[in-house]
């Protein structure tokens, strides 16, 4: 289901920030495509945490809008981040430890069967569903978060994103402090997720690893997007440059 | 694996259980009268209280946090229903405003730790204060006694082989292991403690369920506070005190963290029933009551370390 990249799943327009006197963001435009695997880089500061607290709801932008399919939002909280198809996977990945993994699942879309009563064999059925379509190898789903490896808990959150229906997920430093062999799965299945049609954006300090996955790469210096390319039409050292400043390839937004 | 890894997440029940049966052999060895049906009866009569005021409390330490409230509040709800029903107001009505004064406190806690975030040890020590405060200014200082049979029945009457206050804390049990394990509210008190932000970032409305779990747990106290009451015929402005502490016991006993996220209504059942039969043993082997505050309070440090030392362990 490959929709064509003339119609982006999400546009930022013109989003601002400010923390007292300092600018977050100073006027960000953004385009996502569902079945694209668009990453952000720039160094601390740059403004990519930000940018993606304006996208999940957890922060609301001063001027600017977000158009997500079509609708025109001035702000997102997270719940209508969640129904407009907004996913995002947090860096501390959002799990109660000590909670199972179907509990986690369906943290917040749970299935009751009553009035009072969690359906848990559903969601207990539909989470092992879930984790063999996204190939997810887990030990057993009685399991607690805690007890799960740096790797299978990040798997728990990409399929909570998953399940919550996004059409375009966010990932925050997906592969931080995770292992080498964890990561190799992990960034698969990101790739595969881009495959099935989903839009996936990518913050990420790991340059080599943008360069693996990634179709598109935004780059973002000072609260500004100081360049937008291809990743296939670049080379790591020009993004490099990009992020400190040394080179402005669109020579965008700098007086 | 997947058998060690169930069994190693009710050890702290097992362990419980088995020093609760060592306990009852060693009393059944010491004590010829501790092995009956009156004294294991007396037992549960006893704890009751305990048990009411732990169930609340298992819901807040699971939330991740704590309510010192509930002894005075207690208290006051049995001071309330007194000072009601001494001028003139039937007995229905009067326990009804108990639990209505209880509910308030239950608000006030839940609200300021949800959307003032003061720590929650810091707010329910302050209303444990108004509380005490209240039932002394209610009473003048002194209890008030002498009640209708239709209110002492709650304390003293029988039905069947058990009493009101027995069955009033079984059913408080059934409803609490229903709520904790079987409904979305028991599964967000844990996730509350377990990971708050998490569930924040859901969309859930995180302070309706925190006041609430602040709301349920002075109710249980307004149901100790009937019981107590009924219990003695008379509402003493002081009763109830340090009830918070053995709750708290019972909770931690049961294998709850008091990091929240993790806890047990059996677990708490078997903590009151320990704390229960440690008291009646003592009891029967004269130890003068002094010393059981000792205990509880040496029992209430080593039952926090050793949950440090597990969950340290786990990680």
């Amino acid at each position: 289901m490959s929709v064509p990249l003339t119609q982006p799943f999400l546009e930022v327009r013109g989003v601002k920030k400010k923390y007292g006197n300092v600018e977050a963001l100073r006027g960000i435009d953004l385009k996502a495509y569902t079945g694209e695997i668009l990453a952000i880089v720039g160094d601390n500061g740059a403004g990519k945490s930000t940018i993606i607290k304006t996208l999940s709801g957890a922060i609301a932008p001063d001027s600017g809008e977000i158009i997500v399919a079509g609708q025109k939002y001035h702000k997102l909280k997270p719940k209508t981040a969640l129904a407009a198809g907004i996913s995002t996977v947090y860096q501390d990945l959002a799990l109660v430890n000590t909670l199972d993994i179907a509990d986690n699942i369906f943290l917040g879309r749970e299935y009751k069967t009553k009035i009072f009563c969690l359906d848990r064999k559903r969601m207990r059925q539909e989470a092992k569903e879930l984790l063999g379509q996204l190939k997810i190898q887990i030990p057993f789903l009685h399991a607690e978060v805690g007890d799960l490896s740096g790797g299978q808990r990040q798997s728990v959150a990409i399929a909570r994103a998953v399940h919550q229906g996004g059409r375009l997920l966010i990932f925050d430093e997906p592969t931080a402090a995770m292992g080498v062999k964890e990561t190799i799965t992990i960034l698969k299945l990101i790739k595969s997720l881009a495959q099935q049609g989903l839009g996936i954006i990518v913050i990420s300090h790991n340059i080599e690893q943008v360069f693996q996955i990634s179709d598109r790469i935004c780059v973002m210096r000072q609260g500004e997007v100081v360049g937008l390319v291809k990743t296939d039409e670049v080379h790591p050292n020009d993004v490099i440059a990009m992020i400190t400043g040394a080179v402005d390839i669109n020579n965008r937004g700098r007086e | 694996m997947e058998m060690r890894v169930r069994l190693q997440r009710i050890f702290p029940q097992l362990l419980l259980s088995g020093v609760l049966l060592l306990l009852i052999v060693a009393l059944s060895l010491t004590s010829e009268y501790f092995l009956s049906w009156e004294n294991f009866r007396n037992i549960l009569d006893q704890s009751s209280v305990h048990i009411l005021l732990a169930i609340g409390m298992t819901f807040v330490i699971a939330s991740g946090g704590i309510d010192l409230s509930v002894g005075n509040v207690a208290a006051l709800s049995g001071v309330v229903m007194a000072v009601a029903m001494k001028s003139g107001t039937e007995v229905l009505p009067a326990v009804f405003l108990g639990f209505l004064t209880a509910l308030l406190f239950g608000l006030v806690n839940g609200l300021v730790i949800s959307y003032i975030k003061v720590n929650p040890f810091i707010t329910t020590l302050a209303t444990m204060s108004i509380a005490r405060g209240a039932a002394l200014i209610l009473t003048g200082g002194v209890s008030i006694y002498g009640f209708s049979a239709d209110f002492k029945f709650w304390g003293t009457g029988s039905i069947g082989p058990i009493n009101p206050p027995i069955l009033l804390a079984f059913i408080f049990l059934i409803v609490g292991l229903f709520l904790l394990s079987y409904t979305l509210w028991g599964k967000y008190s844990l996730a509350l403690g377990g990971n708050g932000e998490a569930l924040r970032r859901t969309g859930a409305n995180v302070n309706f369920y925190q006041i609430s779990i602040y709301c349920f747990s002075t109710l249980c106290a307004a149901a100790a506070g009937l019981i107590m009451t009924a219990r003695l015929n008379s509402a003493a402005p002081l009763a109830g005190a340090t009830y918070e502490m053995n709750a708290i016991a019972a909770v931690v006993l049961g294998g709850a963290s008091m990091k929240g996220g993790k806890a047990s209504i059996f677990g708490t059942f078997i903590g009151c029933l320990t704390l229960g039969v440690l008291r009646n043993g003592l009891t029967m082997l004269a130890v003068p009551t002094y010393y059981q505050q000792l205990f509880t309070g040496i029992i209430i440090l080593v039952a926090i370390i050793v949950s440090e030392l597990r969950s340290k362990a786990e990680q």
